[in-house]
This record gives C-alpha cells, structure tokens and sequence, in this order.
C-alpha cells in the first residue's frame, strides 16, 4: 500500500513553548487515520503541518513521496482541509462559497459550478444553495466547509476535529459522508477528542499527550493490548468506601483507575468482580458495569498525567 | 496565477455591493467641494487664479482614491485576516501567502483607481477641468492606489486590535489629507512642514491631478511620480514578510 504521508521524528517549538516532540507515524492511501488526544495534545499542530499552515523545523515530513519544509500549492492541489473553525466566506452565498474556492484550485467558473452543486447534493444542502452562509446551522456549515474540502477531488483528506460542537444527530451524518468518502477511496486524518468518531471512523489511530505519541493501532488492537474486556465504575466519594478496597481489587486481579469521583474497576469478569464489591459492602447504587471503550485506553494512558490516578 | 484567483475571489464579492460602494464613496468628495468650494470659497482669494472651487476639485479625485485603497487594506484586510480568517481559507489551497498580499493589493488599488475615476467624472461635470491631459489621472490613480493599498496592509499586518486602526486613519492619514495641499497651497505652510511632504504620497498625486486637470503638466510632474513610486517601492517586502510571519507559524 502506497505511503500518503509519513512523519519522521516531527517536532516543533513555538517560543519555549515545545508543541510537538519528535513524533512518527505512517498513513497509508485509502485508509482513515486519526489523530486522537486533549486540546493541546499537538494534533492541530501536526495537521497544520501537513496542510501548509506551519513549517516543518525538527524532523521530517513527507507527503505524497515528496519531502517538504512548507507544503506548496502542488501539494495543496490533491489535499481538501477541513479547518478546526469554520472558515466560511461570509461575504459569499453557499453555492458561491464552493465556486470561488474551486476558482482558487484553478476550475473554471462553470465546472467550479458543476461540481459545487453536485457536492451541495451529496452533502444535504441542495436547497440552500443561495442562503447566506451565515444563516445556516453549525451542523449544515460544518457540511459545507466538508464539500468545499472535496471541491478539488483531494486524494487526501484532512479533518480538524470535524464534529466539534455539533449535535448528535449532525455528527452522525457527518460520519456518514465520511466514511462514504473512505469507500471512494479517499485518504481521511481525523483528529478528534471524541472516542466514538475515532472508534467509528478509523481504521488506525495514535494517541498523542503533550506532543508525544503515546500509542498506535486500530481501535481494537488498543483496546485489547491496554485495556480488561470490562470496567465497572464505583462513583462514590472515596472517603466512604472501605480502606482496604483497593488491595481487595487487586488481589483478585482487577485493576483500579482513580477518576474524580470515584473508581474504575477493570477486569476481565465483570460478573465475578460485581459480586465481589457487594460483599465488601458497596451499594450497588453506586456501581455501574460496561464493556470497556477506546475512552478507556485513553484514561488509561493518558490519566495517570492529567486527572486520574492508574494503579494496579 | 494564484493572485488572479484571490483577485476573482474579491471581484465576486464586489459585484455584489459595487452600487453602494460608488455612492458613499462619491457622495463624500461632493459633500467636501459644495460645503468648502461653494460655501467657504465664497469667502478665499483666488490662489494662483484659480477660483477656491477649481483648487480644490482635483485633489478630491487623489482623496477618493486614497481613502478607497486604505480602507480596503485595513478594515477590508482586518476582517478577512482576523475575523472571516479568508486568508487561512486560502491558503489551504494553492495559493500562497505573496499570492494573498497582492490579491489584496490588487483589489485596493482597483477600487482606488474605479472611484477616483467616477470622481473625476463628476468633476468634469462641474466644469473643473480644463485639458486632455486629464486623461493620464487614471494612470495615476494605478500608483497612488497601489502606495496607499501598500500602507494600510503594512499597518494592517502590524496590530492586532482592529481599534488600532484608528490610529493610523487619524495619525497618519488624516494629517495627509489636511497638509497635502488639498485645501491650500503647501506654500503657505512652514518649509520644515514642505519637506515633510515630500513623504507625503497625497502630497504628490494632488500636485499631479491639479496640473493634469488644469493642463499645467510639466516635466517636474516627474519627480513626483518617482517619489510616489519609491514610496511605494520601498514599503513593499514589509506586508510580504509580515503577512508570512503572520499566517505561517
């Protein structure tokens, strides 16, 4: 499989502030890769890197086989960037907004047009094609902002945080045309810092905290190698659960995240460790058991840094 | 090409508000020429015997143009830079961060040249200009436009507070406007002042446009073309450079 993008020891400092420390990674053609981590993990500085924002000062950067420092236009010509913050043209209508930017990439003003208003089909919008931008939704300004990305028929696709702030019903949709995308062949990166659009849409992620990689695969692949099948969740304030809790739990071979309001209990039997935590005296009130998520993994490799506590 | 593309980017946008623009933007020099040339004239000598009316008319065709290329590249550019983030949106596809600057540049030196003609329209109407050799204003129009686009995108490309602005319309703007010669001969004013204006662009395209529209072109004109363009010559790489830090970290 052809290698769209690879990263070699990537790093980048703003002032002293260092917001990227040496990272690599391979993303390959037609699969989706993600970028999952906090705000300010690095993944919009790894994106603006890629799409011709930043310089490339510390490591390397290839993208489509060709070395870069900044990203130039013919690069540019195969990329459709999907920005953090709606960059909309207020000044423009909606089918305006797609045939300007096609005229950017050099279409000509009839196909800019054609392929604006077959996108605005594909993306739900038909109807708004001369409704000011700014009267449209988040949720259907986000889909434009996606259909001026594919405007070009990019090879690769680049979307910061893509559903942020929009509804569930919105996100989903936007999940639909992306992986209909992906079926077409296109090449998506993703950042996120939801769980679910990482796990729903792609097939590789790494897990980036403080400008580092902290973990690769696909979200199985993680799930499996970092993380027990189940977690039940104590959420009781710690003061009123018994002393010795957490040797009880570990002793029979669970293992305890400390969250803010309480514990996760890892295991591999939730049945067993359920029973076990009503003999030694929680209210099953406060316990409530799942199968574990990718949101797991992440509490588990980044927490013990940020707000929870691992032990085992 | 990319600076053709921003540039089409900015005419589309101005297709759709071009009425309006002309108006105010013709509606203000007129305003200036009735209240001081009709109103105040009636009260002032004639300079160089030209009645105060005749004076005034051509440097109003230099005001329009400067105020037309200066608010363009500081209000105009703030807001796509900090607000509508239209730079960004570019410069996801090809287009470049020169290829942004001069789309700029290109489109105020446009409207500059666009509305200081329609004044200079309006000004032959009113029976203020006298020879053929008007017609070279448009041309210069072209270079005023491109020193003041210049200008305001430098200062644009400086702050970070759109009220800043005002700083630079009243500081530096508005003494040109006032000193340039639009409303008395420069003469009148101490010669420490005339020396300053020769850094004055406005100072020079009114000198310009007053011989263009009386027919007094000489070749001295030339000089004030020279110091128009080495003006604008100079500042030129800063908004390039300024732009670049800006948009790439």
């Amino acid at each position: 499989m052809r290698e769209v993008v690879v990263a070699d020891n990537l790093g980048k400092c703003y002032g002293d502030f260092r917001a990227l420390k040496g990272i690599s990674f391979t993303i390959h053609e037609g699969e989706c890769f993600g970028f999952l981590g906090h705000n300010g993990a690095g993944k919009s500085t790894t994106m603006r890197m890629i799409y011709g924002l930043s310089t490339v000062d510390e490591g390397r950067l290839q993208i489509f086989g060709q070395q870069i420092r900044l990203t130039s236009p013919e690069i540019k010509k195969l990329m459709g960037i999907v920005p953090q913050e709606d960059n909309l043209d207020p000044d423009l209508k909606v089918l305006e907004n797609l045939e300007v930017y096609g005229g950017l990439f050099g279409l000509s003003r009839s196909e800019a047009r054609t392929r604006g208003l077959r996108l605005l089909k594909l993306m739900g919008l038909e109807d708004k094609c001369f409704a000011p931008v700014e009267s449209l939704s988040g949720g259907l300004k986000r889909r434009l902002v996606i259909a001026r990305a594919l405007i070009n028929d990019p090879k690769l696709v680049i979307l910061d945080e893509p559903t942020t702030g929009l509804d569930p019903q919105a996100r989903h949709l936007v999940w639909q045309k992306l992986r209909a995308l992906k079926n077409d062949g296109v090449t998506l990166v993703l950042t996120t810092h939801y769980m679910e659009e990482a796990t729903q849409l792609c097939d590789r992620l790494v897990i980036m905290h403080e400008g580092n990689i902290l973990a690769e695969g696909s979200p199985r692949e993680l799930m499996n190698r970092f993380i027990r099948p189940f977690v039940i969740e104590v959420l009781a304030p710690p003061d009123s659960l018994p002393s010795d809790l957490s040797a009880r739990i570990i002793q029979a071979g669970g293992e305890i995240l400390q969250v803010i309001d309480g514990l996760f209990v890892y295991t591999d039997d939730n049945e067993i460790m359920w029973h076990k935590l009503l003999e030694w005296g929680i209210s099953k009130n406060h316990c409530f058991a799942r199968p574990t998520t990718l949101e797991d993994v992440f509490l588990k490799l980044t927490g013990d840094k940020g707000d929870g506590q691992w032990g085992s | 090409m990319g600076i053709m593309r921003v540039l089409a980017r900015h005419l589309r946008v101005f297709y759709r508000t071009w009425q309006h623009n002309v108006m105010f933007n013709v509606v203000e020099p007129l305003l200036y020429l009735s209240a001081l040339g009709f109103g105040l004239g009636a009260f002032v000598q004639k300079i160089d015997g030209m009645s105060y009316l005749q004076f005034i008319a051509p440097g109003m065709i230099a005001m329009t143009s400067m105020y037309a290329a200066t608010f363009e590249c500081s209000y105009g550019s703030f807001v796509r830079l900090h607000f509508q983030k239209t730079f960004h949106a570019m410069l996801a596809a090809p287009i470049t961060t020169n290829d942004v600057v001069f789309g700029e540049l290109l489109y105020g030196t446009l409207k500059s040249v666009l509305f200081g003609t329609v004044i200079l329209v309006v000004v032959t109407i009113l029976g203020q200009v006298h020879s053929l050799q008007a017609l070279a204003i448009p041309l210069l129009l072209v270079l005023n436009g491109v020193v003041f686009a210049v200008m305001a995108i430098t200062y644009t490309a400086l702050i970070d507070n759109i009220e800043f602005l005002n700083y630079y319309i009243t500081l530096i703007i508005l003494p040109f406007f006032l000193f340039g010669g639009l409303y008395f001969p420069v003469n009148a004013l101490p010669a420490w002042v005339q020396l300053f204006n020769w850094l004055n662009p406005l100072y020079h395209s009114v000198e310009i446009c007053r011989a263009l529209a009386l027919g007094h072109a000489s070749a001295f004109l030339w000089w004030h073309v020279i110091a128009l363009a080495a003006i604008g010559a100079i500042i030129l790489p800063f908004p390039l450079r300024l732009m670049r830090r800006r948009l790439i970290t």
